[in-house]
């Protein structure tokens, strides 16, 4: 009796763990599916528009030929600037968190507060610096870009410093304290270099959210339909141009908002490839 | 001794040990007896059963070497464990070479009961035995109790019985010059007299070591022992 | 002749300082009336102690004892962690460690440690020893390569990675990373070396290696070993202090501990009857 009992449990249960692993692959299929498909769409739109001439010329006026130069160069100087900006404020904020604040009050504060910023709808950061910066100014400028990017890249690189700074052991710390270093070269000469990876990754990581804002940057540099490199003027970028040009009616514009999309899709996933491999590298 | 191990199965080999030991002892104890028996009765029945019987205690002896080993290899024993097994070894050796005294007495009571022997002498050597004898079984008693004061007790007792024996010596040294055909039972006797001395020295070797398992210690003091004379003075002419 | 035989001692079994002689022993450390909190909880109780000159001592017990309390005490790494606070006196060449003005880093440099898991810094096999030797002495290149290859010879290291001396310390393996760390350690030329579990987590090849080389070390250095292997502390220490619940239970010459140890809880630990 118990044997049979114990049988048919056993074939309920089995039934039960094949239809979890179904719909488990199911849900994988269907959520990988979209992204393969968004892939494919921006290969099919986006590969057809590509030419050096994107990499030469300037956005054109309706109607006319012309690629994305700056647009891109836009895109990566103000970039480059939110990460210089952003950078060391990011992982000197991560290192207090994790080497003197781990027992601090405020530090958790800080953390919270941190974790907010890191999942803030980018447009209120937009918001923010026009507020801040654009509106005392009295115009746009690649400055308030600049800046409305550092902050969307400080507590994303907050926060992976302070994971990477974790995950480095304390037996590490305390074999570095027990030699007579100082804390604080223990923190960059020891600390900091167990989690370069780590940290590294997350700067990359930051890049690539960055690259692809369009929100933040309506606000503060809005765009400019002419080759600039003045930071104190309006400057254009990869994303608000796709945005402009996506709804726009003309074929041009759209086709190259199209390259532009795709651009942006290969450099974040370049970015991600890299990041990848160097904390796969570390492991 | 006091609790127990959180290894069950070293409990259950350091019990078998102390079983096997106890057992030696017990046959040790009536070889040695029965030896004893064979010259006071001139038993020589008896006397080829304690001979016969040798191999017995030889074979516990080995018993012991073994498990001793096994202890050792696999349990590695610390402090008072250690010193049982280590004192383990040791009273079995001491008990076998009681048995071999044992033996030998029996195998001279056979020679003996075929010549004529001072009666005084023989009842000498007996009462020799009777005290190593007892000195044998309280020791034997304080082992399996783990009684230190009685291993001490017994361990005094090693003066008595060497005084006993240096009488005895004597006593026999009077029978031979008085009348030199007894020399061959006397000289006998002598051997006698001297494995059954042996084995009291090992006796008291037992009751050192019951005391160093228990303590960790020697019995201190350094025992005055008068018997020195004995290899100088009496020296025949 | 027979009395020779009945005179020789069950064993020769060490009384208090057999062994080892009381009377060429200093004191390189003074462990008086310590006590250990962290925070409101008492870790270490009223610990009296001495280590001496150029000995192995070796701090025995069960998990949570306080033993490796009581070697972070030792070279103050409590200090890193905040709410763990230590009273009483430990005297170390005349100051007493405890003294808020005592300056860690110098101490540290002086009191060395070796760790349960090997903790190779995330650098070259050479600069992980070079690293530690910069930190206090501007020496030439080749002053530095000297001490270098004198500390990996040291730790019985230098055959094995001589060819390989710019490879990453990581790639070692477990047994070779924690001599690299035994090297690291006296290169900075401390004059005493605490283990904490220093074999914990290798074979019993590497286990042998560090062991000797435990005993080498003793001629020059002072060592402290905390242990869970009670066989290794009979091994390589002249001396052993078993702990029980925080407190101090017996301290004495190991031989003495281990074959007959004074105290009936240091028994029942030693002989597997504990809990």
């Amino acid at each position: 009796m118990a044997e049979i009992r114990k049988n048919a449990l056993y074939a309920r249960r089995r039934m039960r763990d094949s239809m979890a692993t179904s719909l488990a692959y199911a849900a994988t299929l269907f959520g990988l599916g979209w992204l393969v498909l968004i892939l494919a769409v921006l290969l099919f739109h986006g590969f057809g528009g590509l030419s050096l001439s994107v990499f030469t010329e300037n956005t054109p006026p309706p109607g006319s030929d012309g690629g994305l130069l700056n647009a891109i160069v836009g895109s990566i100087v103000m970039t480059v600037l939110a990460i210089v900006i952003g950078t060391p404020i990011g992982i000197l904020a991560g290192t207090y968190l994790a080497e003197y604040g781990r027992h601090d009050k405020l530090a958790s504060v800080v953390r919270f507060i941190n974790d907010i910023l890191l999942s803030a709808p980018s447009i209120v950061i937009g918001l923010f610096i026009y507020e801040v910066m654009v509106a005392p100014m009295g115009h746009f400028s690649g400055y308030a870009g600049a800046v409305a990017l550092a902050v969307i890249v400080i507590p994303v690189v907050v926060r992976t410093t302070e994971d990477m700074l974790r995950l480095v052991p304390d037996t590490l710390r305390e074999a570095a304290a027990s030699i007579g270093l100082p804390r604080s070269h223990m923190i960059v000469r020891i600390a900091y270099r167990a989690a370069r990876a780590g940290i590294v990754t997350g700067i990359l990581l930051a890049i690539a959210r960055i690259s692809g804002e369009t929100a933040p940057l309506l606000f503060t540099a809005l765009n400019n339909q002419f080759w600039s490199v003045n930071m104190n003027a309006p400057m254009p970028s990869l994303p608000v141009v796709i945005f402009q040009f996506a709804l726009s009616p003309y074929e041009e514009w759209q086709s190259l908002a199209w390259t532009g999309a795709l651009l942006i899709t290969v450099t974040v996933l370049a970015l991600s490839i890299i990041a990848r491999s160097l904390t796969a590298r570390k492991s | 001794m006091a609790n127990d191990h959180t290894l069950k199965r070293f409990d259950e080999e350091l019990e078998r040990l102390n079983a096997t030991i106890n057992e030696m002892g017990g046959l040790t104890e009536s070889q040695f007896a029965k030896a004893l028996t064979a010259v006071r009765e001139r038993d020589t029945a008896i006397a080829e059963e304690v001979i016969a019987d040798d191999a017995r205690v030889d074979a516990l002896d080995a018993a012991v070497q073994e498990q001793t080993v096994k202890l050792l290899a696999l349990r590695q024993p610390m402090a008072v464990d250690l010193r049982v097994v280590l004192s383990s070894i040791k009273i079995a050796a001491a008990l076998e070479r009681i048995a071999d005294y044992a033996k030998n007495t029996a195998k001279r009571s056979i020679v003996l009961a075929q010549s004529t022997a001072p009666a005084a002498a023989v009842a000498g050597i007996d009462r020799l035995g009777r005290l190593v004898r007892a000195a044998l079984k309280d020791v034997l008693d304080a082992f399996a109790d783990d009684d230190v004061a009685k291993a001490h007790d017994v361990w005094n007792r090693d003066e008595e019985i060497d005084q006993v024996y240096t009488g005895l010596f004597r006593e026999l040294l009077t029978y031979m010059m008085e009348d030199p055909r007894t020399i061959t039972a006397c000289t006998h006797l002598l051997f006698m007299a001297k494995n059954i001395e042996r084995a009291g020295d090992h006796v008291t070797n037992i009751a050192e070591l019951v005391n160093f398992r228990n303590t960790g210690q020697n019995f201190g003091e350094a025992r005055r022992k008068g018997s020195g004379a004995l290899y100088t003075t009496d020296t025949p002419a | 002749m027979n009395m020779a035989s009945t005179n020789m001692p069950a064993f020769s079994v060490p009384v208090a300082h057999a062994g080892v002689s009381m009377a060429g022993l200093s004191e390189k450390v003074s462990i008086r009336n310590l006590d250990f909190f962290y925070g409101d909880s008492r870790a270490l109780k009223s610990i009296n102690l001495a280590l001496y000159a150029n000995k192995t001592t070796a701090f025995i017990g069960p998990s949570g004892c306080g033993k490796s309390t009581l070697l972070r005490v030792l070279n103050r790494m409590y200090d890193l962690y905040p709410g763990q606070r230590a009273t009483g006196e430990v005297m170390f060449d005349g100051e007493n460690l405890l003294d808020p003005k005592v300056d860690i880093n110098l101490l540290r440099a002086r009191i060395g440690m070796v760790f349960q898991k090997p903790t190779p810094f995330p650098m070259s096999i050479y600069e992980n020893i070079a690293f530690g030797i910069r930190l206090y002495e501007r020496l030439p290149r080749a002053e530095i390569d000297a001490r270098v290859e004198s500390a990996l010879r040291r730790a019985a290291l230098w055959d094995e990675v001589k060819d390989k001396l710019d490879a990453s310390g990581l790639g070692l393996s477990g047994g070779q990373q924690q001599r690299l760390c035994i090297a690291r350690t006296v290169a900075v030329k401390p004059e005493v070396i605490l283990f904490d579990e220093p074999c914990s987590a290798l074979d019993p090849i590497s286990t042998a290696k560090i062991e000797e080389l435990i005993d080498e070390l003793k001629q020059d250095y002072t060592i402290v070993i905390v242990t869970h292997n009670m066989q290794q502390a009979a091994r390589v220490s002249d001396f052993t202090t078993f702990m029980y619940l925080g407190e101090l239970v017996e301290f004495g010459v190991t031989e003495k501990i281990f074959t007959a140890p004074g105290d009936k809880r240091t028994q029942a630990y030693i002989t597997g009857r504990f809990g």
